[in-house]
């Protein structure tokens, strides 16, 4: 049974992911304050954090590196818009970040695929599906219903890259320098351009469905869905 | 200056009277004890009355007390608080003032300041002790004094007059009117025992002719004048307290009396006898100067004389005026006129006999033409040497001129003797007239002079019998030559005339235009800082001085408006005399009687009783800025300076009161859509929730969700909008594809649309924008959230991309009512919200807001119009080609 650390200073949210938690099959620990956090976190040996930066006693973004680890999944829970902020919360380290107010449901799912990541480390998955969506990286072959697409050299990159991430968000910069590794001037407009094309190639007219989600300012998530 | 009209009705209380009273409210008062001669006690009774008002508890101090070693004072000032003297550094030697500023600190109730009409040490703020005084009574702290009879301004004349000692430290009768006199009064005989036995300490003036000035015939006539001046003081202030009430009976038509100056010395004499007939008369006073053509060859000395005696009027009480005329009699005559004067003083005139003789005396023509006016005539001292001209060279004529003129002569002599044949020697003479007027209209009179007497010789050596010689041996050509010479003085001094009426016509045409145009572009202006600049720029233009515009600062500080020239500066002596000007609304610096040091005049613009600014001006040249006749024109240029300058305060204030209204208006739309859209969530999600209790149904689930959801929203869009009005937006800007952005906020809006499905439309080949990634979610999301909230249910929303000629315009579409026909531009406006709708929709009305705020904010337009091919609203982004990415490597992105 997995062990998650919530770190809020408001009880009420504490007692709401509590209760989610519990009632998911994680076992949880609660700090309030940023001196709780680090404590519980030696002694609690959590495997994920659940951190909302808005900490009584200091700024909870300092904590992202501490609470970090290689086995120690850390999800920031921050409110809306705060664009900077999650930029800076996933370059210290932080898995991915759920915006407040959140949806449980998608908050443990974002929880799921973090603690997954932190645990498949190193490993290399040959074949990553979603919705009719097929991905097979040994093969570079993509498939939706069945049917292989034709997708160009950069498209594809873009899509396996997050495809190796599916549920998490993966940040414009980390898609540029992998897909334009050797591109000496590599422009975040061809990142759009590539996008705009997979969406095209891979999704129905209707952006309602859209599997692959624009996170304002900061990167894009592939949806994890089932078949 | 004396207005017109008659005067007030009896029993209707006099304006200037209830004004004088009004302006004395609050201030402190001032008591004077007058004496007719030095050694008469005064300062022994001033001392006296203040320690018997300390007796009744009142805070008394000493401000500054000359005992002169004198015992008997000295043990009076014993029971005082001093204030200590201030030691100011003068030629090396020390000089002791009163510390004004300790004095105004201390704030005592009352004040006893000695001899009133001291001079103070040079770098002092004031030059006269009175000033200090007044303005010890400005703030308010009361004041007692003395003064000796010989020191007041318009009495100075006539006591040097018997005792032939003149006192230069005098104190203008305006200070003695405003206060309470207490003549200190002892018989002459026993004032020469005193002086006898040595109790009479004597200024050095005095000393010099003490046994004239302590006659006792002097004394008698000293103290008479000090009697009769305490009398009149009183006299004035019950009149005053009289009229305010509005109790005088006999109070009807004042008489205005008007003082013609020049610019001879002895106009200062002229101005003080004329304030004594005023005063004796009780009516208003004004020093009249008529600028004639002769103005223009003054020398500075002239000039400045003119100006002192206009500012010793004015200090005196009287008002002044400037007024163009080509002639004196004709300036006074029409002054007397609009003035309405019915007394005027004028001195007797100096000129010689022989200048009445031509001109006739201004003296006659005025007691001739003015019949309804009282002619005072005084003797003026007698005028001493002639001053040099200032034009000396322009009366003489270039010497260009006379070159012109003998070549003139010349070429009538060669002419007339081809013509001599034909012309006999009565028309030679005419031909010489020629040379003669061409001469004297175009170089003036001594050229005409030169041009005649040329002439003459010619005429008479050609062609004169006997030819060849200067001799006349006919009596008749005498005649001729005396006739050349007079038609050439008269012909120059007419058109001398003529010439310098048309000066002075387009001198006084062109300060009127440039008056006019400055008041014509000025009025144009409706930004206070091009106001001001333009103020300085035509004040440097007009008067030809530089410059400065200040107002009030922080605190202390001046807040520079403008300056005509960028290069100016402004010492400590010219800062405090500015502050001086704004602080106390009088004209302070040079020329004036307040920090006179300063190279700078600070000319206070007024509006009603405050100061908005005050106009620095100083001469190019050291000296005064503006010479006596551009006094009207500055302060012309003053007056409307200060009204442009209020009109944009007006204005300001306006602009102010209207966003605040409009922010008040927006206060009352936003507590009441936050009582309605908060609440009604609110409700919706305690009753749910409340519900749960009993009935596990998932619709009460969904309820909450939703209502949740709702209240979500509108809070982030009051947190959006917040933003907006705060001004607090920052953009960061990238490029964006609009299909990823839509896809984004399909995303989030997807409970807002329920069953309406969203169908994005672009052409593959859409170029990127540059916009806010964050911003331009908002804008989306809220278009989606209404065509959610407003399209049918089951309908689709189409979002449309198109590039129409380089700008690229997004189309929100959707099938249902559409929006009421001609309040497109309103649906934009905060809390506005499509009205007449039977449907109960949520929504504050703040979307549409946002997206015109946030588009704006990005350089974005947004159109709303009703569909024209269905029923149905379109609301459309617009990225003009400015915010359209181009170019973007193809090879780069496969």
């Amino acid at each position: 049974m997995a062990t998650v650390l919530v770190v809020d200073d408001d009880a009420a949210i504490r007692r709401l992911l509590r209760n989610t938690l519990v009632h998911a099959g994680y076992a949880v620990a609660e700090a309030a304050t940023g001196r709780d956090a680090l404590a519980l976190a030696g002694t609690a040996h959590p495997d994920a954090v659940l951190l909302d930066l808005g900490l009584p006693d200091r700024d909870g973004l300092g904590l992202v590196p501490l609470l970090a680890a290689r086995e120690r999944a850390v999800l920031v829970v921050s409110a809306r818009d705060a664009t900077e902020e999650k930029v800076a919360a996933l370059d210290l380290g932080a898995d991915d970040y759920v915006s407040k107010p959140f949806d449980t449901d998608e908050l443990l799912a974002r929880l799921r695929v973090a603690l997954r990541h932190r645990r498949d480390a190193g490993q290399q998955p040959e074949r990553i599906t979603t919705g009719d969506l097929a991905i097979d990286l040994d093969r570079r072959i993509v498939t939706r219903g069945g049917a292989e697409l034709h997708l160009t050299r950069k498209e594809y990159d873009v899509l396996a890259l997050l495809a190796r991430q599916v549920g998490r968000v993966v940040m414009h910069k980390q898609l540029i320098e992998t897909a334009w590794s050797g591109d000496e001037d590599p422009r975040i407009e061809y990142l759009r351009i590539v996008i705009r094309n997979l969406r095209q190639k891979i999704e129905a007219p209707d952006p309602v469905g859209s599997v692959i989600a624009n996170e304002l300012g900061v990167g894009y998530r592939l949806l994890a869905r089932g078949a | 200056m004396a207005t017109a009209g008659s005067g007030p009705d009896p029993g209707r209380p006099d304006p200037d009277a209830l004004l004088r009273a009004a302006a004395q409210e609050g201030r402190g008062r001032l008591k004077i004890f007058l004496g007719a001669a030095p050694g008469v006690g005064k300062t022994y009774e001033m001392l006296s009355e203040g320690a018997a008002r300390k007796r009744d508890g009142v805070d008394v101090v000493i401000g500054v007390v000359e005992t002169h070693g004198r015992a008997e004072t000295e043990a009076l000032t014993r029971g005082h608080e001093v204030i200590a003297r201030r030691a100011v550094p003068y030629e090396g030697r020390m000089l002791d003032e009163m510390d004004l500023d300790a004095v105004l600190a201390r704030a005592p109730r009352l004040v006893l300041v000695d001899e009133l009409a001291h001079t103070n040490a040079p770098g002092s703020r004031h030059p006269k002790r009175f000033q200090d005084v007044e303005e010890l009574l400005a703030a308010g702290i009361d004041v007692y004094s003395t003064v000796n009879i010989q020191h007041v301004e318009s009495l100075n004349d006539v006591v040097a007059s018997f005792t032939r000692v003149r006192v230069r430290e005098t104190v203008p009768d305006s200070v003695l009117e405003q206060a309470e006199i207490e003549v200190v009064d002892i018989p002459p005989d026993e004032l020469i025992e005193r002086l006898k036995a040595g109790k009479v300490y004597l200024p050095a003036e005095a000393t010099r002719a003490l046994g004239h000035f302590f006659s006792k015939s002097n004394l008698s006539a000293l103290r008479e004048l000090a009697l009769r001046r305490a009398a009149q003081a009183v006299d004035a202030r019950m009149l005053d307290d009289v009229r305010a009430l509005g109790l005088g009976g006999t109070w009807a038509g004042t008489d205005r009396i008007v003082v013609a100056i020049n610019e001879l010395p002895g106009c200062d004499g002229l101005v003080r006898a004329a304030k004594r007939v005023a005063d004796g008369l009780r009516g208003p006073w004004t020093a009249l100067f008529v600028e004639t053509p002769r103005v223009q060859g003054f020398t500075a000395a002239q000039h400045a004389r003119v100006a002192a005696v206009m500012t010793l009027a004015a200090q005196l009480g009287g008002a002044v005026a400037t007024v163009p005329a080509p002639n004196v009699v004709d300036g006074i005559k029409a002054f007397l006129a609009d003035a309405r004067a019915t007394q005027l003083v004028v001195g007797k005139s100096q000129r010689s006999r022989w200048f009445e003789l031509r001109h006739g005396s201004v003296v006659d023509r005025l007691v001739r033409d003015t019949p309804d006016v009282t002619v005072h005539v005084l003797p003026m001292p007698p005028a001493g040497p002639p001053e040099r001209s200032a034009r000396v060279a322009g009366a003489w004529g270039s010497p260009a001129g006379y070159a012109v003129t003998t070549g003139l002569v010349a070429a009538v002599t060669a002419l007339a003797s081809t013509l001599f044949q034909v012309l006999n020697l009565g028309n030679v003479a005419l031909l010489y007239l020629l040379p003669v007027m061409a001469a004297a209209s175009l170089y003036g009179l001594r050229t005409g002079l030169y041009a005649g007497l040329a002439s003459t010789l010619a005429y008479n050596f050609f062609f004169l019998p006997p030819t060849g010689t200067l001799t006349v041996s006919d009596p008749e050509n005498v005649v001729s030559i005396v006739v050349l010479l007079s038609i050439a003085v008269a012909t120059s001094q007419l058109t001398a005339r003529v010439r310098a009426q048309a000066d002075l016509a387009s001198r006084s045409a062109r300060t009127n235009a440039t008056l006019a145009g400055f008041l014509r572009q000025i009025a144009t202006v409706n930004d206070a800082d091009a106001a001001a600049q333009r103020i300085c720029d035509d004040v440097r233009q007009l008067l030809d001085v530089r410059a400065v515009l200040l107002g009030p600062g922080e605190g202390i500080a001046l807040d520079i408006l403008a300056a005509s020239d960028p290069d100016y500066r402004l010492e400590t002596v010219d800062s405090a005399a500015a502050r001086w000007a704004l602080d106390t609304g009088v004209a302070a610096g040079k020329g004036s009687g307040t920090l006179a040091a300063s190279e700078w005049l600070f000319q206070p613009l007024h509006a009603g009783d405050r100061v908005l600014a005050v106009l620095g001006i100083a001469s190019e040249r050291a000296g005064n800025p503006v010479r006596a006749d551009q006094l009207p024109l500055l302060s012309s240029l003053v007056d409307q300076a200060a009204l442009v300058l209020e009109r944009l305060r007006l204005q300001t204030e306006m602009r102010d009161v209207d966003a605040v209204r409009m922010r008040d208006r927006l206060r009352s739309a936003l507590l009441s859509s936050v009582s309605h859209d908060l609440r009604t969530p609110l409700t919706a999600v305690l009753a749910a929730a409340h519900q749960l209790r009993h009935d596990r149904s998932p619709d009460l689930i969904t309820t909450i969700e939703t209502e949740a959801q709702r209240l979500d929203r509108f809070v982030a869009n009051l947190l959006d909008m917040a933003r907006v009005e705060a001004g607090a937006l920052t953009l960061a800007v990238e490029p964006i594809d609009l299909g990823d952005a839509v896809a984004g906020a399909a995303n989030d809006a997807r409970r807002a649309l329920g069953d309406r499905a969203v169908r994005l439309d672009v052409p593959p080949d859409l170029p990127l924008v540059r916009a806010d990634p964050t911003l331009l979610h908002h804008i989306l999301l809220n278009l989606l959230e209404n065509a959610g909230r407003y399209a049918d249910p089951g309908t689709t929303v189409l979002v449309e991309g198109r590039n129409r000629q380089g700008e690229l315009r997004l189309s929100v579409v959707d099938h249902g009512p559409g929006l009421p026909p001609g309040r497109e531009a309103e649906l934009f406006e905060t809390f506005r919200r499509v009205e007449g709708s039977d449907r109960a929709v949520g929504g504050t009305g703040l979307g549409l807001a946002i997206v015109k705020a946030f588009s704006e904010a990005m350089g974005m337009s947004v159109e709303a119009a009703n569909r024209t091919d269905a029923a149905g609203a379109r609301f459309t982004l617009v990225f003009p080609a400015a915010l359209v990415v181009r170019d973007v490597a193809v090879d780069r992105v496969i």
